[in-house]
């Protein structure tokens, strides 16, 4: 089937606005009769459930922590782009549209693209409305620092702690239509089903992670605004907490999953010290601003200490390699880059798996106080990690999964093929492409639940009659039986091994077969184990305590079942896209380490319909068109 | 009313009513100095000067610190009550970073201090604890006119080993107590930041220190013998 | 990495089937440990043996285990996050140990955040008290360019220092008064600062200290004891600034 995204037509920089006006309206008198539900809490979700509480709409929302202000969205480092052009350096919205399309390595929708560029500029002072402390300069400014993949300096900051800022923004507003009644707050759920009545989203299943108790909750419409799954490789930067659960549920009643093969693997990123390792902790692309990055020449140097190393015998290979994007090539480019150093024996650090990320020139150059003053929090951090003080002796840094890029389709309405479920950030798929730049997550997740869903979902909810489905119907009590079915058939194996043992066996599988670079063979292979490990997962696996009770051996279990069916998916998705793109890297498709598209074949969105749990997902296309840049191999040298 | 029933309402008047009795010990100090005769006349002096003062002075002023100390004393039992059940249960193992002996005592040394303050005035005020000293008793010349003898009384009070040691006492719980109590002042009144914060500290504990030490030298020096009638 | 020796620790951990139970303290030993471990990982090796052992694991809060989530939450030895100087005990590594020690494991103890199970507490008192006030009350779209209002550099930073709380409860959990002065002082201190926040600073100040007051959290004694156990350093200046917030509000 071919897939329509929905998107408006004519000149591109008037397809938002024509859009919006083309949309229907909900008459505020009839806002509150409509209910909708809002799974997650982070920048996408909170901002989504405070902005649709305060039009009035009676809002549902959800979130597997304690408190809606843990999202993982917290964890954002470096920035949020926006096309303020404030520096004067030639930004524009047009720019931003594009780097982002090039960046995505032309694997995104332009309309999606273009509508984030242009809502970009109201994110910023909407923060700043909110009280979010935006980094200034003396005389009161907001300042801008400079991020990969762009030639200009977009990026708004609040310390090392962008993401924290913006999601405690996002947080304030939705607490306040808490306080006001309009939304009405669920923490520490976990959703386990979507629930679909007659193909039309009408409510979710939750367990309630401290009483064990399953939970039913209906509505007009359902956003999933639930994250990305690259903790499918076990080792991720992700929150612990982090799955794909409710989008593989959701995808398991319909839901199209679009391009799950495009995950980003973050550049610099602390690397592994042991076995035990429960996750890894990224630190800011913006470091790459002021360190560069090198690895030795020589294979013999990489024991010794960086120090003894001479300045002829350093490789900085990026600088070399790009030498007019240097430290700051895109994500994807200087992660396969390091990637290739230490496939090539001269990687540093425990087992060759690091780099060096170098501040001594710039130290030089600024002073170490300048260094503190941009980056402190993150040299902090390193040291309490390592134990290796970063201004003292180069980082050692090594990439790590990140974000995922794929995720559940949606049309331009950020609406999936299922009417009434609307997926939003990171969740869906829509403007990333094959490859997501520095700065941008926040970005979308922020567009999406401030500026986008407010008007789509009226354009949905203005066609339906509200309150047509309630939890009484047959459908809730059917998806209740079905997960406790399924909770209880965990508990009762009592297996040999653990969750976590599972839970690291098929992320090194997908790490190891499906990460940075990728193969047939290596598909092939996972394609055979992952189903194999599947089925010892169901008679092997050892979840003790009950379901009635909090659980989080039995919150994982969950979790690591939905991933060892997940990444057979991303293992096929990546097995049938025959081309290097963004994150996805074919080993067989490159030019001179170069990813190497194949715009003639796979210009087009990959979304696959789950079709049960035995047979073969089929594979539906939408076709990428590009109407306003021009598809070119992407260069960053 | 939020000053008398909210969490920094009470704060604030646990403050300046506080601040006002350190304001009141200092000027009390500063008189009872007095005895070491810097005054002519000494104490007796200074004592026939307090008493000369119009009796509705003098009565505004006992009730205003009467005021000042129920209202300190009445919260900071509420408040003490209501801060135990904050946590009530402790931790297995008591872990101080920041909070002193002093901080965590204040409604102990308040308590003995509270204590001190009825036997003072019985003592003093009221002369009861050991009538034959009784200033009012023995009347001593002071520039030709029969005055109390207050050097008399209080010399023979501190002769006392029980006397002096219940004073001295009683000022080391006043050190503790102000040396948290001036800095929270400041802190509570919000006119603190984080660099004059560490300054208003040892600020505070000074003081605490100088009244500490001018108190406890009269019955010190009495006891010792170096402070004769 | 292989060239470090391992520990073997002794924990004494509180369990507590749930909110009804009286709960007690379990010993445990923890092998084969390293430095590099993180106690979040350490404690996880220990549930690895229990689970196999077929007993119950220890259920701790934790979810982004990079020290910004704000969701761990564990007196360690008497000091939460462990008493490392702004760190949080999923930050907290096991090079702060040495082989052959005893730790105590305790939940957050205040009385406004009551256990649920072993380690985790309900810390819902903290966001009720954001909803008292703890925002500017902005709508979707129709605010000012960023720009409009200048916020010169000093000020912006003294209220980012103030909005690094990460909402752990470290400070209800260290203070002898279960009190939720530096929380509550960090919000409103922050949105006191800027600008933005101004106009609503006497009411956001009444009614959060209010909700601070009704959720069951204790009063401000002073005894900075909530600084101390902060895992991002907040300063009591700001509990300052909120009294001095608090003055103004009853004197305007």
């Amino acid at each position: 089937m071919i897939l329509d995204g929905k998107c408006p037509t004519g000149p591109i920089e008037q397809t938002w606005d024509k859009h919006r006006f083309d949309l229907k309206l909900v008459n505020p008198a009839n806002k509150r009769k409509y209910s909708v539900i809002v799974v997650g809490t982070g920048l996408a979700g909170g901002a989504a459930a405070a902005s649709l509480g305060e039009l009035g709409y009676n809002v549902q929302a959800f979130c597997y922590q304690d408190s809606p202000r843990r999202a993982h969205s917290i964890a954002a480092q470096g920035g949020i782009n926006a096309a303020k052009n404030y520096p004067n350096d030639g930004d524009s919205i047009y720019r931003l549209f594009y780097d982002t399309i090039k960046g995505g390595d032309f694997r995104a929708r332009e309309a999606d693209v273009w509508r984030l560029a242009q809502v970009s500029n109201n994110i910023i002072d909407q923060c700043v409305a909110q009280g979010v402390p935006f980094g200034r300069d003396y005389a009161g400014y907001l300042d801008n620092r400079s991020f990969g993949g762009a030639q200009v300096s977009r990026t708004f900051f609040a310390r090392g702690q962008t993401g924290q800022q913006l999601l405690l923004g996002a947080y304030s507003a939705l607490s306040r239509q808490i306080k006001l009644g309009s939304v009405k707050m669920y923490d520490r759920r976990e959703m386990l089903d979507l629930v679909v009545v007659d193909g039309v989203a009408r409510g979710i299943t939750v367990r309630n992670l401290v009483t064990g108790e399953i939970e039913s909750y209906a509505a007009d419409a359902v956003c999933l605004a639930t994250g990305g799954y690259v903790n499918v490789f076990y080792l991720s930067t992700n929150a612990m907490g982090c799955s794909v659960t409710a989008n593989w549920k959701a995808h398991k009643k319909g839901a199209y999953f679009a391009n799950p093969c495009y995950t980003q693997i973050h550049p610099t990123c602390i690397p592994q010290a042991g076995d035990y390792q429960s996750k890894l902790t990224l630190m800011s692309e913006s470091l790459r601003n002021d360190g560069r990055v090198w690895v030795p020449k020589k294979k013999e140097d990489c024991g010794k200490h960086p120090a003894e190393i001479a300045e002829d015998d350093r490789d900085y290979y990026l600088e070399r390699k790009y030498p007019s994007y240097g430290n700051l090539a895109p994500r994807d480019i200087a992660s396969r880059a390091a990637k290739e150093q230490c496939d090539d024996g001269r990687g540093v650090g425990p087992g060759g798996r690091g780099v060096y990320l170098d501040f001594a020139d710039s130290i030089k150059r600024l002073g170490e106080d300048t260094i503190r003053e941009r980056y402190g929090n993150l040299f902090e951090m390193y040291e309490k990690i390592t134990d290796e003080n970063g201004y003292k002796r180069p980082m050692r840094m090594y990439p790590a999964p990140h974000y995922s890029m794929g995720g559940l389709w949606v049309d331009y309405n950020l609406m999936s093929n299922i009417p009434g479920l609307f997926v939003l950030g990171e969740a869906n798929f829509s403007v990333h492409g094959a490859n997501r730049l520095g700065a941008s997550a926040l970005m979308q997740g922020l567009a999406d639940g401030y500026f986008v869903i407010p008007y789509t979902i009226g354009g949905y909810l203005a066609t339906v009659k509200p309150g047509q489905v309630k939890t009484d119907h047959p459908e809730f009590k059917k998806c209740e039986e079905d997960v406790t079915a399924e909770q209880n058939k965990m508990l009762g194996i009592n297996g040999k091994k653990t969750v976590f043992e599972f839970m690291r066996e098929v992320g090194g599988l997908m790490w190891e077969n499906c990460g940075m670079a990728r193969t047939k063979e290596s598909l092939e292979t996972n394609l055979k184990k992952i189903p194999a490990l599947r089925e010892e997962f169901w008679k092997n696996v050892k979840v003790t305590g009950s379901g009635s009770e909090l659980n989080q051996q039995l919150e994982n279990a969950g979790r690591t079942a939905d991933f060892l069916e997940f990444s057979e998916l991303m293992c096929k998705d990546a097995l049938h896209r025959n081309e290097s793109c963004g994150g996805h890297f074919r080993s067989e498709y490159q030019d001179a380490g170069e990813a190497q598209r194949d715009d003639v074949n796979f210009c087009y969105v990959g979304a696959w319909e789950y079709k049960g749990a035995d047979k073969e997902p089929e594979l539906h296309k939408e076709p990428l068109k590009f109407d306003n840049v021009h598809l070119a191999i992407r260069s960053y040298k | 009313m939020q000053l008398t029933s909210s969490s920094i309402g009470r704060k604030i008047l646990m403050a300046i009513t506080g601040q006002a009795m350190v304001l009141f010990a200092v000027v009390h100090l500063l008189g009872n100095s007095s005895i070491f005769g810097w005054l002519n006349g000494g104490i007796n002096a200074y004592a026939v000067h307090l008493h000369s003062l119009p009796l509705p002075i003098i009565i505004g002023f006992r009730l205003a610190l009467l005021a000042m100390v129920c209202v300190h004393i009445w919260f900071g039992i509420q408040l003490t009550i209501e801060n135990r059940g904050g946590r009530p249960q402790q931790y297995a193992v008591k872990s101080t970073q920041k909070a002193t002996f002093a901080s965590e005592n204040m409604i102990w040394t308040g308590s003995l201090l509270g204590l001190f303050l009825l036997y003072h005035l019985a003592h003093f005020t009221l002369q009861v604890i050991s009538p034959e000293t009784s200033a009012l008793k023995n009347l001593v010349p002071l520039h030709n006119e029969m005055v109390p003898n207050v050097l008399g009384m209080v010399i023979a009070g501190f002769r006392n080993i029980f006397v002096s040691f219940i004073y001295a006492g009683a000022m080391v719980a006043l050190f503790l107590h102000l040396s948290h109590g001036i800095q929270s002042f400041f802190q509570t009144m919000g006119w603190s930041c984080d660099k004059s914060q560490p300054i208003l500290v040892k600020f505070g504990t000074l003081v605490a220190l100088g009244l500490f030490l001018g108190y406890v030298t009269i019955p010190l020096t009495i006891f010792a013998g170096i402070l004769k009638g | 990495m292989s060239d470090h020796k391992t520990m073997t620790l002794t924990l004494i951990v509180w369990r507590q089937k749930n909110a009804s139970d009286a709960g007690k303290f379990e010993t445990y030993t923890a092998k084969n440990i390293t430095d590099h471990h993180s106690f979040l990982e350490m404690l996880d090796c220990v549930n690895e043996d229990l689970i196999h052992a077929g007993k119950t694991p220890i259920v701790f809060d934790h979810d982004c285990r990079e020290g910004i989530c704000g969701m761990c939450s564990q007196v360690i030895n008497g000091a939460p996050h462990g008493g490392q100087d702004r760190t949080t005990v999923c930050q907290l590594h096991m090079r702060k140990f040495k082989d052959g020690d005893t730790i105590y494991i305790e939940p957050w103890r205040a009385r406004a955040f009551p256990i649920i199970s072993d380690l985790i507490v309900d810390r819902s008192a903290l966001d009720k008290i954001i909803q008292a006030g703890g925002y500017t009350s902005c709508h979707t779209g129709g605010v000012a360019d960023g720009n409009a209002i200048l916020i010169p550099k000093p000020v912006a930073d003294e209220a980012m220092d103030a909005a690094e709380c990460v909402g752990c409860g470290a400070c209800v959990a260290g203070c002898p008064n279960g009190s939720a002065m530096l929380f509550t002082g960090a919000k409103v201190s922050q949105l006191a600062i800027l600008p933005q926040g101004k106009g609503e600073a006497s009411a956001r100040v009444k009614n959060m200290t209010d909700t601070m007051t009704e959720c069951g959290f204790g009063n401000c004694s002073n005894h900075y004891e909530c600084m101390a156990a902060c895992p991002k350093g907040i300063n009591v200046k700001f509990i300052a600034r909120m009294n001095r917030e608090f003055i103004k509000a009853l004197v305007v």
